[in-house]
């Protein structure tokens, strides 16, 4: 592959303690992910997956290892760099949503561009265009209370956008979601997707994986299988 | 995020909780209303007292006679000897023997009853000299004050207190008018300005004759030049301990008395006024501590309620920083959260405090003076406390750590 990573997991370990006992939830993962790629990370309950996805998603440090997002190694940076991080080059669409029930739809969305110290003024219409790209137009002014599940989570793939990050992070993005809206927002990413987006999708569901160009398999806290899914 | 959204985040924050952060703010409000009245109070007190006692007369020492001995061995009280003389008062205001006396008003007085035309009132009968005008710190509202001439000839004027003059005249103009003291007619010539009472003596109620006419036509009696006592006033408040020394060593003198047997005593108004003024403080320092008190647990309330919202909002927080806060804009967030609520306790307790000020004198029979100085510092205050009692929950805040507070349900 020619193509510059997006993602560079070394040797990435990540042990827990409780007690003076010690989990080892990572044990030495390798990933490299490419810019453009739409990779799948499957794995059972307990595998290490959501670990792995914080670390990815710079929610926790790795306990040894080597990660480099975009070219920069930000294995060992404290919260406070790893907030600009988070800011700056990951967009996260939850399975729970995480809207803010108080704020309207655009300034839920806005919320990643106001702790990026971005002029209101270009907050708000970059807002706008992103809940103008997945189809909320319409919907700006309405909190998540009143719009329906698949609508919510577009919202949240909208504030995923809206900083323009190197990667979207997706946790379960369709686990909270009925037929219709999976089917919708997972159409959204594949559009993402065509466009050129690095889209890492955590899921245990292998009809939701399938959209992928790539399934990681991870079990017991060690890579099993990569590969292209089979289509 | 900017300063305004901040303030605004958090403004929503407590307007979603309305019942829990008006409670909140109660606890504050509570407090500085307290703080407030409170100094208010002894601020008023102090007020009270100071313009009560400077109306007796500023800068002035009271010399009383001392205490009389019956040749049976029957001690008096101070006052009820008459060792003070007129020639007592004229040593004094001689500026070679006491330059730091500004002015001298010998007075006697005795109660008696007044016959105008048709009524009669019974009131304190004052003898003294033209002085006593300045040196009692009163003025006319009509007519003139006792002159020397009026002195030196013994005449037959009046002058009235406010009170004593409506007694007798009701509305009609007293000044030219008569009034019967002892079986004598006297004119009356002027009309005191009121002064208000004060606790011990009716300022406004007294009839002012020459001290010789007292002495002479009214009292009588074998101690013609025996004066009840001696007004003194100093040429200035600074000039007020020299005023006393020299008073003191002159009367000395003249009474052939060391300082052991003096027959005279000698008082300052300054020295009431501090008095008053220490004992008023030291309540007002007690009460406002116990007021102060009720304002540490208003912060801790804030405290409490901003400990149960970080609880609450750790979902929030968690995603807030997944999508890039830093965590000093979420302590930010927090601290602010709770100095709002703190301002909001300020000034609502500070407009408490105030309307209290303006409704509660008339019941509780006392002044309440509220400075706008007390006002800003119990402002100020109150954001100290929302500041001081929500660093705690603002930096717990910060130190969520993002997955455990995405993850909390």
């Amino acid at each position: 592959m020619t193509m510059a990573a997006v993602i560079e997991l070394a040797g990435i370990t990540k042990v827990y303690r409780s007690g003076s006992l010690e989990v080892a939830a990572l044990r030495g993962i390798d990933i490299t992910i490419g810019e453009g790629e739409y990779v799948a990370i499957m794995g059972p309950s307990g595998s290490g997956k959501s670990t792995l996805m914080h670390i990815i998603g710079c929610l926790d440090v790795p306990s040894s290892g080597c990660y480099q997002l975009a070219g920069e190694d930000v294995s060992a940076l404290s919260e406070t760099e790893l907030a600009e991080i988070r800011n700056r080059r990951i967009g996260f669409v939850f399975q729970q949503f995480n809207l803010l029930p108080s704020l309207p739809a655009w300034r839920n969305v806005e919320l990643p561009l106001s702790y990026g110290g971005i002029p209101r003024d270009e907050r708000r219409r970059r807002a706008l265009a992103a809940l103008d790209r997945v189809g909320l137009g319409d919907r700006v002014e309405h909190r998540p209370g009143e719009l329906s599940g698949g609508q919510q989570q577009r919202v949240a793939v909208a504030r995923a956008l809206v900083g323009d990050p190197a990667l979207i992070l997706a946790d379960e993005p369709t686990g909270n979601l009925d037929s219709t809206a999976t089917a919708d927002v997972l159409s959204l990413l594949d559009e993402l997707h065509a466009q050129g987006r690095t889209i890492v999708l955590i899921t245990h569901e292998a009809e939701v994986a399938e959209r992928a160009g790539r399934v990681v398999l991870v079990r017991d806290g060690q890579v099993h299988t990569t590969g292209a899914v089979l289509r | 995020m900017s300063w305004w959204e901040t303030l605004r985040t958090g403004w929503d924050a407590i307007r979603s909780h309305r019942l829990r952060s008006t409670l909140t703010t109660l606890g504050i409000l509570i407090g500085i209303a307290a703080v407030v009245l409170t100094v208010g109070l002894g601020e008023g007190a102090q007020q009270k007292v100071s313009s009560q006692i400077s109306a007796l007369g500023s800068n002035l020492l009271l010399i009383s006679p001392g205490s009389s001995t019956t040749s049976g061995g029957v001690r008096g009280g101070l006052g009820s000897s008459s060792t003070l003389t007129v020639q007592d008062a004229t040593a004094l205001s001689s500026k070679v023997n006491a330059p730091d006396i500004a002015a001298v008003a010998p007075a006697t007085q005795r109660s008696e009853s007044l016959t105008a035309a048709s009524s009669n009132w019974t009131t304190t009968v004052v003898g003294t000299t033209p002085d006593w005008l300045s040196v009692r710190a009163r003025s006319l509202s009509e007519g003139r004050f006792l002159s020397q001439a009026d002195d030196d000839t013994a005449a037959a004027v009046t002058v009235l207190g406010p009170t004593t003059a409506s007694e007798l005249f009701g509305f009609q103009d007293p000044v030219g008018q008569n009034v019967v003291i002892s079986n004598t007619p006297y004119t009356v010539i002027g009309v005191l300005k009121s002064a208000g009472s004060s606790s011990t003596s009716n300022l406004d109620d007294q009839a002012i004759v020459p001290l010789t006419t007292a002495t002479d036509r009214i009292f009588g009696g074998s101690t013609r030049d025996s004066v009840q006592s001696i007004y003194v006033q100093a040429a200035s408040a600074g000039a007020l301990s020299a005023a006393y020394q020299e008073a003191d060593a002159a009367l000395l003198m003249r009474h052939h008395a060391s300082a052991v047997s003096a027959d005279f005593s000698i008082t300052a108004q300054q020295s009431l006024l501090n008095t008053a003024t220490s004992v008023s403080r030291t309540l007002t320092i007690l009460l406002a501590s116990i007021a102060a008190l009720s304002l540490l647990v208003g912060g801790i309330g804030v405290m409490n309620i901003m400990l149960v919202s970080v609880t609450e909002r750790t979902r929030e927080i968690g995603l807030r920083k997944a999508l890039g806060a830093r965590p000093a804009m979420i302590r930010r967030q927090f601290l602010l959260e709770a100095s709002l609520l703190g301002v909001a306790g300020g000034l609502l307790g500070a407009v408490l405090g105030v309307l209290g000020a303006e409704v509660l004198p008339p019941f509780i029979n006392d002044p309440i003076a509220i400075s706008p100085t007390a006002i800003v510092v119990a402002i100020v205050v109150a954001v100290a406390i929302g500041v001081v009692f929500g660093t705690y929950p603002a930096t717990r805040a910060a130190r969520l750590a993002p997955i455990d507070a995405l993850r909390s349900e």
